[in-house]
């Protein structure tokens, strides 16, 4: 008796052995979670944490992929550069397969070189830098975000082919989020053909005027107004210009698709163009999405739930479609092979952005952002 | 031509909003030597009243004519008593502290009102009614000069021409002189120097607050940070056109409008405040009292 505990004693802690990350990895699929998970930025991480959780879960209940389970092995980023890099590197060691993360743009470009050079795939849910992509040095890198310039690039598309316009004025309100997008519609205009630009101008914020600008928009002879901006500034110059009596269209952000702007601009808002994040309410999936999370976390889910779900979803998709964890396999099913998740049907062009994923434009009508399609 | 039309009213509906405010910090400052930084939320508050009267005006159906008199009035009556306020709370009790004691106070008032129309009000941004409607005859040069612009200009020129009356032929505005040219000696000869202080408050409180109202019904919106810009825009004309001399801030404003205006129309509105502030600093060094200032005491 007493040797048979023995024994069995020692048959336990032969097989907890036998349990260490090492020798199990044939039996498990990996997928590190990288993301800020403290600190103040926080609030940006941890909902991709619960995203990969109920994907994973689900996954998991329906018998894993290729006959395996999934196991997360989440690493806290802080969102830093420095601390991203250990955050790879220890993934990197503990032998992840892909990673979902990181969240954001600046963590991201640090961590990348680690795992391309250890060909691990990583899918973000949130970095949207659009060199992290564009520039092609990470070919293992892919997202469920659109670029920061996606949003210029559906301005400017629509200016030129949709309205048929060819002389834009571009005006923003110097700050970070107006100007570079003023920047990208500028650039995108020059590199276009079929358009140029006629002015490009910063206006003060809360200046008590705009009149003066808007008399400089006539003047350049434009034929739409392009602003990246907030609501505030865009109100005040879309009032005076219709004060001028300049009926041109006026096309801005999702910084100004905000119910606040048809407010305070009221009947000068109609007609207005904006571009806002696509929208997924009629996507049953997104839906499900966020109900899961209410009923397992119960709350409503936080900042890039969608798009971290969905990454989750497509990362582990194309491991399933690719039967292995081989890097060049699942790069492969990611570019080729579609996935449904709550963000739409989505695979990945050749650069690593999500095809379909993007900006809507908006038009408000009677009073309501309405989606122009 | 038509282009530098178009700048030259541009230029000249903001001055005036600038000269309406700078009014109040020269009217001040030439009789205490006070700077009072609240100023611009006097401003601000004569806009939120305006608009609230306005808009409980116009739910019971009021004539448009009724509802700007009087939410015009209700703006200047509402405005002056928070400069009354201002001055009796934050200021009177220091008036023989440093000079630098005041204008921490006035600074701390600023903020204080800045945080309570916040906290009472709203931090959002609301939709000012349109109070001065486009007129028929205008349309032709609407997109040269608005209807607005003319009623700012002309209600502008018509508080001007009232606070040089006020000040030359009434007995206030002679001990408003007396009291800025010597405070002791008014004092001995029997004005109420108290009383000419509470006067000069409220009377710059109230042209803040037809500036603030005509400029809201302009843009068309309003909101709790609205004193702050035009505010320092303000200061800077007073000082501009030399503090402590009326004229020289209602000059200062305009000169301050038109280059903004100018500085916008033919180089480019990135460097509108490049221009304003740089003018501001050439004027400064060839004349340090400013366009009309004194160097001595000859002030209001």
């Amino acid at each position: 008796m007493k040797k048979g505990i023995q024994h069995s004693i020692l048959a336990a802690s032969m097989s907890l052995l036998l349990s260490t990350p090492g020798l199990m990895a044939a039996d498990t699929i990996k997928l590190g979670v990288a993301g800020p998970h403290s600190g103040d930025l926080a609030s940006y991480g941890i909902p991709t944490i619960k995203a990969a959780e109920l994907v994973v879960q689900q996954v998991n209940a329906r018998g894993g992929i290729n006959g395996k389970q999934v196991e997360l092995l989440i690493e806290d980023d802080v969102c830093k550069p420095e601390v991203a890099t250990n955050t790879a590197t220890k993934l990197v060691s503990d032998g992840v397969h892909a990673v979902l993360g990181h969240i954001c743009s600046g963590a991201t470009k640090a961590a990348l070189p680690i795992y391309n050079n250890s060909g691990i795939v990583v899918i973000s849910p949130s970095a949207t830098n659009p060199g992290l992509t564009q520039s092609g040095d990470y070919p293992n890198f892919f997202r469920t975000i659109a670029s920061d310039d996606a949003q210029a690039r559906k301005e400017v598309d629509f200016v030129i082919d949709v309205l048929g316009l060819s002389k834009i004025a571009v005006i923003h309100d110097k700050g970070d989020y107006g100007k570079g997008l003023a920047e990208f519609a500028k650039s995108f205009l020059e590199s276009s053909p079929k358009a140029e630009v006629v002015l490009y101008e910063g206006v003060t914020p809360g200046a008590v005027d705009y009149s003066a600008v808007v008399q400089k928009i006539r003047r350049s002879g434009a034929e739409a107004v392009i602003f990246g901006g907030y609501h505030p500034e865009a109100s005040k110059i879309i009032t005076q210009m219709r004060k001028k009596r300049m009926k041109i269209p006026f096309i801005s952000d999702d910084g100004v698709k905000d119910d606040t702007f048809i407010k305070v601009a009221g009947k000068n808002a109609e007609g207005v163009y904006a571009s806002g994040p696509q929208d997924n309410s009629k996507n049953p999936l997104s839906a499900e999405a966020i109900q899961s999370h209410k009923t397992v976390y119960g709350s409503d889910p936080g900042a890039f739930f969608e798009n971290a779900y969905s990454a989750a979803l497509a990362i582990l998709n194309a491991i399933d479609n690719a039967g292995s964890t081989d890097y060049e396999a699942i790069r492969k099913a990611l570019h080729e092979k579609k996935t449904n998740t709550p963000l739409g049907n989505i695979n990945f062009d050749a650069k690593g952005d999500a095809v379909g994923v993007g900006f809507g434009m908006y038009q408000v009508k009677n009073g309501v952002f309405v989606e122009v399609k | 031509m038509d282009y530098f039309v178009e700048l030259f009213f541009s230029g000249l509906t903001r001055g005036s909003i600038y000269a309406l405010i700078a009014l109040g910090y020269t009217m001040v400052y030439g009789i205490i030597g006070l700077i009072n930084f609240a100023h611009g939320e006097i401003y601000m508050i004569g806009a939120f009243t305006s608009f609230i009267v306005a808009t409980v005006l116009s739910i019971y159906g009021f004539p448009l004519l009724a509802i700007v008199v009087l939410a015009g009035f209700a703006a200047i009556i509402w405005s002056s008593a928070y400069g009354y306020t201002v001055e009796k709370l934050a200021y009177k009790p220091l008036r023989h502290a440093p000079r630098l004691s005041p204008l921490i106070s006035a600074i701390g008032m600023s903020i204080f009102l800045q945080n309570y129309i916040l906290l009472a009000q709203t931090s959002d941004f609301l939709a000012f009614p349109e109070l001065i409607p486009d007129l028929d005859f205008m349309e032709p040069y609407a997109h040269v000069v608005g209807t607005t612009d003319l009623v700012i200009l002309a209600t502008t020129a018509i508080s001007m021409l009232a606070l040089t009356l006020l000040i030359k032929f009434t007995r206030i505005g002679k001990a408003m002189r007396a009291t800025s040219q010597d405070r002791t000696m008014a004092m001995l000869v029997g004005i109420n120097v108290d009383r000419v202080i509470s006067m000069t408050f409220i009377i710059g409180s109230a042209l803040a607050a037809i500036g603030g109202m005509l400029i809201a019904s302009h843009i068309g919106q309003i909101n709790f940070m609205i004193g702050f810009i035009a505010g320092i825009k303000a200061f800077t004309a007073a000082v501009l056109g030399g503090i402590g001399s009326i004229p020289g801030a209602v000059l200062g404003g305009f000169v301050l409008g038109l280059t903004e205006s100018f500085a916008t129309g033919y180089v480019s509105s990135d460097y509108e405040d490049v221009f304003a502030f740089g003018l501001l600093v050439l004027i400064l060094l060839f004349k340090p009292s400013g366009l009309l200032g004194k160097a001595d005491i000859q002030k209001v």
